[in-house]
């Protein structure tokens, strides 16, 4: 496919807000997981929390869409200059050639949650009785009404793949004219839904996650947001080279045993970029921590990639965003490509022995050209992307 | 911009009444729903112990997907598709937060991993044995206009045939009142770059316009559903119309021109 330039990119995660606080925190092998204080706080788990959220309501032309999650949306939309380099995009193209390709999970389902704990005679209480909010499209909507972006505008929700996917339908809007430039991304945050829900399926780690480890035993939930302006051309420092999709076919909760999906999304990944394995320098995993997960992912990239490859799990700094992850884990690796720091796998010690030589507890810094990122999510809904370095 | 055409290779329909295509187009012509319909299509994809428990959307949705891969003579298995619903299963959603309240750590992991926005698509690619790519969209009342466009920038990138499924269910509990969704909808289409046997050749242009309110008969039956967006265009297929307009966003519309085939 013909490369997009990367025109903004940020995160604001449990690490502090904006991509600097990140690269800081990778630099430094400082987590932002801590014992869970969310809402009850009644699971005894780590989450990586962002700070001033609740400190951060939305400005009051936007206040319709007031909720948790949108209020992420908008502290991240604040960081690295995206909100201008989308500006500039309608600036340059057009309000209607700009689309808005948003992933999440949950989307404001905690907005939900919170008008049944308050329900005033069966109905929601006066404060949600807000439709906007209590429906998937409550972010990209959001996103819409707060930088009057008038391209196509979808929100994209396949789980934890989501923000992931973003990139790749927005290249192909762009590939098939409906767009020129695209703002895309993705936001979670925490909310009961997941801690109960993952915690029901017993995925949930009493201690911070340790992806790869021997005794790894789970994962630890986080909430995030984070953007990126893509356009049409490749005059830029950074690049998507590529991307690839795929189905496991096998499970709703559980990966496909011997990672078929995921080999078929990071193959179709590598042959959209036009490049072989042996020219990835870093891979971020999707490293949940769980031991199926990380099991079936590890085989996946020894079966692909060199002894050489250099791949991490960054889930121990954020902990699993969930429908955040592909774009957080995306500037992760648009950081990697840009400063050459290659992340290692934070709180992991004992490397499961079944792992292949790819997996790397440590980090490293060198120069790298080419780099991928890996989301998978339920339904067996995979997505690698192929970011590099300009022309 | 320039029109972006597609040909409909196959059409799947569902609703309470009408569950079928050639059901809603009778009932077009003048015929009346059946009364003795089931509530919830058979899930004919799903094992007998998953299909009393199948959540009403993933349901509507395999059923409308495949009655589209049948009528295209596709294999389900060479499709990627495109799943786009307003809101997702309501019902699983008001389970879930009346869950929370009462008892948090009750929630059953079943109904976790199908309150996932992708649940349809994710049983249709185990159910039809598919590797191919799917996604799963909302975008308020546009979902099903902004799910047209993602299947032609499909199909505009190399693949030669894409699934469409739109579907959405009845809102239940506290959350009716506000997302607000009446009996259960579902359509597909399977559209493709060329068909042979083509039912209908589409130009789809996307418009920073409003899309116009044009009553019709589909739309007085079943337009309290949160899918009730797609009418415009299956009733058009249904008539001979030589075009419809999409929902695509609060001043956004999709247009589309139609030239009819006869049917192979």
């Amino acid at each position: 496919m013909p490369s997009l330039a990367i025109r903004a990119y940020t995160a604001t995660t449990a690490t502090g807000q904006g991509r600097a606080s990140l690269a800081d925190a990778l630099r430094d092998s400082r987590s932002g997981l801590r014992r869970n204080d969310f809402g009850d706080g009644g699971l005894d788990t780590w989450i990586g929390r962002v700070d001033g959220v609740e400190d951060s309501p939305l400005p009051a032309a936007l206040a319709d869409w007031e909720c948790r999650n949108n209020r992420l949306a908008w502290l991240a939309l604040q960081q690295d200059g995206v909100l201008d380099a989308a500006m500039a995009m309608r600036a340059t193209h057009g309000a209607d050639r700009v689309a808005i390709v948003i992933g999440t999970s949950t989307s404001s389902i905690g907005a939900t949650e919170d008008a049944y704990s308050r329900l005033v005679d069966g109905a929601f209480p006066a404060d949600l009785a807000r439709p906007r909010v209590h429906t998937p499209h409550s972010l990209g909507g959001f996103v819409q009404a707060a930088t009057g972006l008038r391209g196509p505008c979808v929100t994209v929700a396949t789980a934890c793949s989501s923000s992931a996917k973003v990139f790749a339908q927005a290249a192909r809007l762009i590939q098939a004219g409906l767009a020129d430039a695209a703002l895309v991304g993705g936001v979670d945050t925490l909310c009961g839904s997941v801690l109960y829900g993952f915690n029901s399926l017993g995925l949930v780690s009493v201690d911070p996650c340790r992806p790869f480890d021997v005794a790894r035993n789970g994962l630890s939930l986080g909430e995030a947001g984070g953007f990126a302006v893509l356009e049409r051309g490749h005059d830029a420092e950074l690049v998507l080279r590529g991307y690839g999709e795929s189905s496991d076919a096998h499970h709703m909760s559980a990966p496909h045993p011997e990672g078929l999906g995921a080999r078929l999304a990071m193959t179709d990944a590598l042959a959209r970029a036009g490049i072989d394995a042996a020219a990835v320098g870093y891979l971020n995993l999707h490293g949940t921590a769980t031991p199926a997960n990380d099991a079936v992912e590890a085989a996946a990239v020894a079966a692909l990639f060199p002894d050489t490859l250099h791949a991490s799990s960054t889930k121990g700094w954020t902990g699993h965003t969930l429908g955040a992850a592909g774009i957080v884990e995306s500037v992760i690796t648009l950081i990697a490509l840009a400063q050459g720091q290659l992340p290692g796998t934070l709180n992991s010690r004992d490397r499961d022995p079944a792992c292949g030589p790819q997996i790397r507890l440590q980090g490293d810094h060198r120069n790298i050209r080419h780099a991928m990122n890996n989301s998978f999510g339920f339904g067996g809904n995979n997505c690698s992307l192929v970011f590099g370095v300009g022309a | 911009m320039t029109a972006l055409s597609v040909d409909i290779a196959g059409i799947g329909f569902w609703s309470r009444g009408l569950p079928s295509w050639a059901a809603a187009c009778d009932y077009l012509r003048d015929g009346s729903p059946d009364a003795a319909a089931p509530a919830k299509p058979a899930s004919r994809l799903l094992a007998a112990n998953e299909r009393r428990r199948a959540p009403e959307t993933v349901a509507v949705a395999l059923e409308v997907a495949l009655a589209a891969c049948e009528a295209a003579g596709a294999d389900p298995a060479q499709l990627p598709s495109v799943f786009v619903s307003m809101h997702g299963d309501l019902a699983i959603t008001d389970y879930m937060c009346a869950t929370l309240t009462e008892d948090p750590r009750a929630i059953s992991p079943t109904k976790f991993h199908n309150s996932v926005h992708n649940a349809a698509a994710g049983y249709w690619t185990i159910g039809t044995g598919c590797n191919k790519p799917a996604t799963a969209l909302s975008s308020g009342d546009g979902s099903f206009a902004l799910g047209l466009l993602e299947t032609l920038s499909q199909l505009q990138s190399g693949e030669p045939a894409v699934l469409l499924a739109a579907y959405d269910s009845q809102s239940t509990g506290p959350l009716a009142a506000i997302s607000s969704s009446d009996g259960l909808l579902g359509g597909a289409l399977v559209l493709a770059s060329h068909a042979d046997s083509a039912v209908a050749r589409l130009q789809v242009e996307y418009l920073n316009t409003p899309a116009p309110l044009l009553p019709g008969r589909l739309a007085a039956y079943v337009g309290g559903n949160a899918m009730a967006p797609m009418l415009p265009l299956f009733e058009a297929l249904a008539s001979g119309a030589s075009e419809a307009w999409l929902h695509a966003g609060p001043a956004q519309a999709v247009h589309v021109t139609i030239t009819h085939r006869p049917m192979a």
